[in-house]
């Protein structure tokens, strides 16, 4: 046994955070997701990638419960559970940072950080003051240059929202979590932030789906990389024992590289 | 937790000025606007009629004119902001009042007895319910059967104004308890001059608690807080006007006849010059505030409000959080159906029964008063108190036109007017804030 096989064997061994098996989603007809499974271990960060379309953003729909799969099932800790919408994933423990951000832009930040599980006093009313001081205080440890906790999100520039979609994953202590394009709207230093987070999240015991077109960003921090090509999984590989470029063959070709053709490669090197 | 303040400097641009005061004491600026245009108002017909506009009587039935539309514009706000409509209100309003005039002469006199002292409450609560259960009817097919707003209410105009004939085979119904019948304001029907100068001192109380609660709050977490004059002037406006309102309201005197009727049946003796009863704030009066204090609440306090809010600003976001959307929107519908039994109340109170076409055309003052107010159709905004100041600046042009002896299409085309250039205007600023 390598040294590199260790970590993922004692993986194995283990019961995983989160097991996806046999998952489909259609929609009208067309295979979004077809027969896909996949798992997720603690303190593992798994990549999801492949191009347009190939049905990563629409597997983690079915996990964050944004979109119900049409078959198949869904094991947290071993256990199989139902996740019809986002209220059943939250109780989970699955947390979700979209790619749209899914921010409410006539909200400030402490009231999307909070949307949907409102801090309240002890008379039922919202808690404002609470949250904004939770707020500042999972902001001093994201981005500790964000002032602006009473404006509402639209006039906050691409990076504070990310930060404000990000803060409102770490805040409610997410095992699981799932980031759609983290750095797509991100400056060179506001994704080093964020890989810092990842690093530092993983280190917590946080299990993290990565979806990402960036195959650097994915060769830097995950694990494994489940390559998808048109709704299914051509492969689920250890980082340390792939390239970039095998990885990048996949996600073009959607083979193995063992089965790629030699003109499928003379052609993929023209 | 000491290096806090530190943290979060005060702003250090200064702009002077307006701009500066504003900023200092965080007051909308648009509700501002409002409030001057308001005056502007009141105060140009004044000058206009020299001065009988102003009388505290023209006051006082200006604004018990204003609470059936402001009562409704309330709920409208939340209806508005979660990116639907009601178009449905007055017809609402319509088959409400019918049911107040139908329960109080034919249906409750049988069941409790004529005369008997619970019957305003049993039909109040009765006319609320009735409209909350149509609003959840609408709302039920809004929000889980996934019909357009717009479809189900302009379907439910057209409905429930023909159950309004259907219910009183095309009568006029008249007569309702004379407790409810207080609901309609009038001399009667206010709460007399102790208990406003009551409920305006109550108001200022609040007033002060409020400030100071949140300024206690901000200290607590160490957050910037305004200045002490800020705070001291926003005091001091809210309260003054409060009690001049009440001013106002208590100058208003009963009828010299019905207070000598009133002497005589309470063997009072009459004093030289009449016998003086202060009217105070009316009902309707009342039922306005209360309920702008309450929707105020919901909308800002409470996680529902914050719901709506959010369904309006970004409906996929708000799903994605886990809100229960359809669930929220249906209730932003029985609310609506509850307002709308409400300002029924108020509406069939002041003509003591019910005719045919008790609230048509409500939907169409409410829906202006909302938006003069600051509701935005995008979506995500809107306030309720804007939109009760709405009302009342919609209702002050309208009853000052005919004042001045407009005719009522001419009061139309100028509240159209109005609308389209307070929209307007507001795209404008919108457009070059951001």
């Amino acid at each position: 046994m390598t040294a590199e096989a260790a970590p993922a064997q004692q993986a194995a061994n283990r019961v995983p955070l989160v097991e996806m098996r046999n998952i489909r989603v259609a929609y009208g007809g067309v295979h979004a997701v077809d027969d896909v499974s996949i798992d997720l271990h603690p303190g593992e960060v798994v990549g999801v990638v492949g191009g347009n379309g190939a049905g990563k953003s629409t597997l983690m729909r079915a996990l964050s419960g944004a979109h119900r799969a049409d078959s198949g099932e869904i094991l947290i800790d071993g256990e199989a559970c139902e996740i019809s919408n986002p209220r059943d994933a939250k109780v989970h423990g699955i947390e979700t940072i979209y790619q749209t951000l899914a921010l409410a832009d006539n909200i400030d930040a402490p009231g999307n950080m909070f949307l949907g599980r409102e801090l309240t006093t002890r008379w039922g009313t919202l808690d404002d003051s609470a949250m904004e001081g939770a707020t500042r205080k999972v902001m001093g440890r994201l981005n500790p240059n964000f002032k602006r906790f009473a404006t509402p999100v639209k006039s906050l520039s691409g990076g504070q929202r990310q930060s404000v979609a990000i803060a409102r994953a770490v805040h409610f202590n997410a095992r699981i979590l799932i980031m759609d394009e983290p750095t797509a709207a991100l400056g060179p230093a506001e994704t080093e932030q964020v890989r810092d987070l990842i690093r530092q999240l993983k280190n917590e015991g946080i299990g993290i789906f990565l979806v990402s077109h960036d195959i650097h960003d994915v060769f830097d921090l995950s694990e494994r990389i489940a390559v998808m090509y048109h709704g299914k999984i051509v492969d689920i590989v250890n980082r340390a024992d792939v390239t970039t470029d095998a990885v990048l063959g996949m996600i073009i070709l959607g083979k193995k590289p063992d089965e790629v053709t030699r003109e499928e490669l003379a052609e993929l090197h023209a | 937790m000491a290096d806090v303040p530190a943290a979060f400097p005060q702003q250090a641009r200064r702009r002077g000025g307006l701009l500066d005061l504003a900023q200092a004491t965080e007051v909308d600026l648009r509700l501002f606007g409002m409030v001057v245009a308001l005056l502007a108002i009141v105060v140009g017909f004044g000058v206009a009629t020299g001065g009988r506009y102003l009388e505290p009587a023209n006051l006082v039935t200006l604004s018990v004119q204003t609470a059936a539309v402001a009562i409704i514009a309330t709920g409208m706000v939340l209806v508005i902001v979660s990116r639907n409509i009601d178009l449905s209100v007055g017809s609402i309003v319509g088959v409400v009042a019918m049911s107040y005039a139908l329960l109080m002469t034919d249906i409750l006199p049988g069941v409790l007895g004529l005369g008997h002292p619970l019957m305003w409450v049993v039909a109040l609560a009765l006319g609320l319910g009735i409209g909350g259960f149509i609003g959840g009817v609408q709302g039920f097919i809004i929000a889980y059967v996934g019909v357009p707003s717009f479809i189900v209410t302009l379907g439910g105009l057209l409905i429930l104004r023909g159950l309004v004939w259907v219910l009183s085979s095309g009568a006029s119904v008249a007569g309702l308890d004379p407790t409810f019948q207080l609901l309609g304001g009038g001399p009667t029907g206010s709460i007399g001059g102790p208990a406003s100068w009551t409920v305006g001192i109550g108001i200022c109380i609040g007033i002060v608690t409020l400030i100071a609660y949140n300024r206690r709050q901000r200290r607590k977490f160490g957050f910037p807080l305004r200045p002490m004059w800020a705070e001291i002037l926003i005091t001091g406006i809210g309260c003054a006007v409060t009690l001049g309102l009440v001013y106002i309201a208590n100058s208003y005197l009963w009828p010299a006849p019905l207070a000598n009727r009133y002497a005589e049946a309470h063997g009072i003796p009459i004093p030289e010059g009449g016998l003086r009863i202060e009217s105070g704030i009316p009902w309707p009066l009342v039922a306005v505030l209360v309920v702008t204090v309450v929707m105020s609440f919901i909308a800002t306090r409470r996680r529902f409000g914050r719901s709506v809010f959010a369904i309006g600003g970004n409906p996929e976001a708000a799903e994605l959080a886990g809100i229960n959307t359809r669930w929220t929107i249906m209730k932003t519908f029985i609310l609506m159906g509850v307002l709308c039994g409400l300002s029924a109340a108020i509406a069939s109170a002041r003509l003591n029964g019910a005719t045919l076409d008790v609230g048509v055309g409500y939907e169409l003052y409410v829906i202006a008063a909302a938006v003069i107010g600051g509701t935005s159709f995008a979506g995500g905004i809107g306030t309720i108190p804007g939109a009760v100041l709405g009302a009342l600046v919609m209702q002050s042009l309208a009853y000052g036109l005919s004042f001045i002896g407009l005719s009522s299409p001419i009061q139309n085309i100028a509240a159209g007017i109005v609308l389209i250039l307070a929209v307007g205007f507001d795209s404008y600023n919108r457009r070059r804030a951001s």
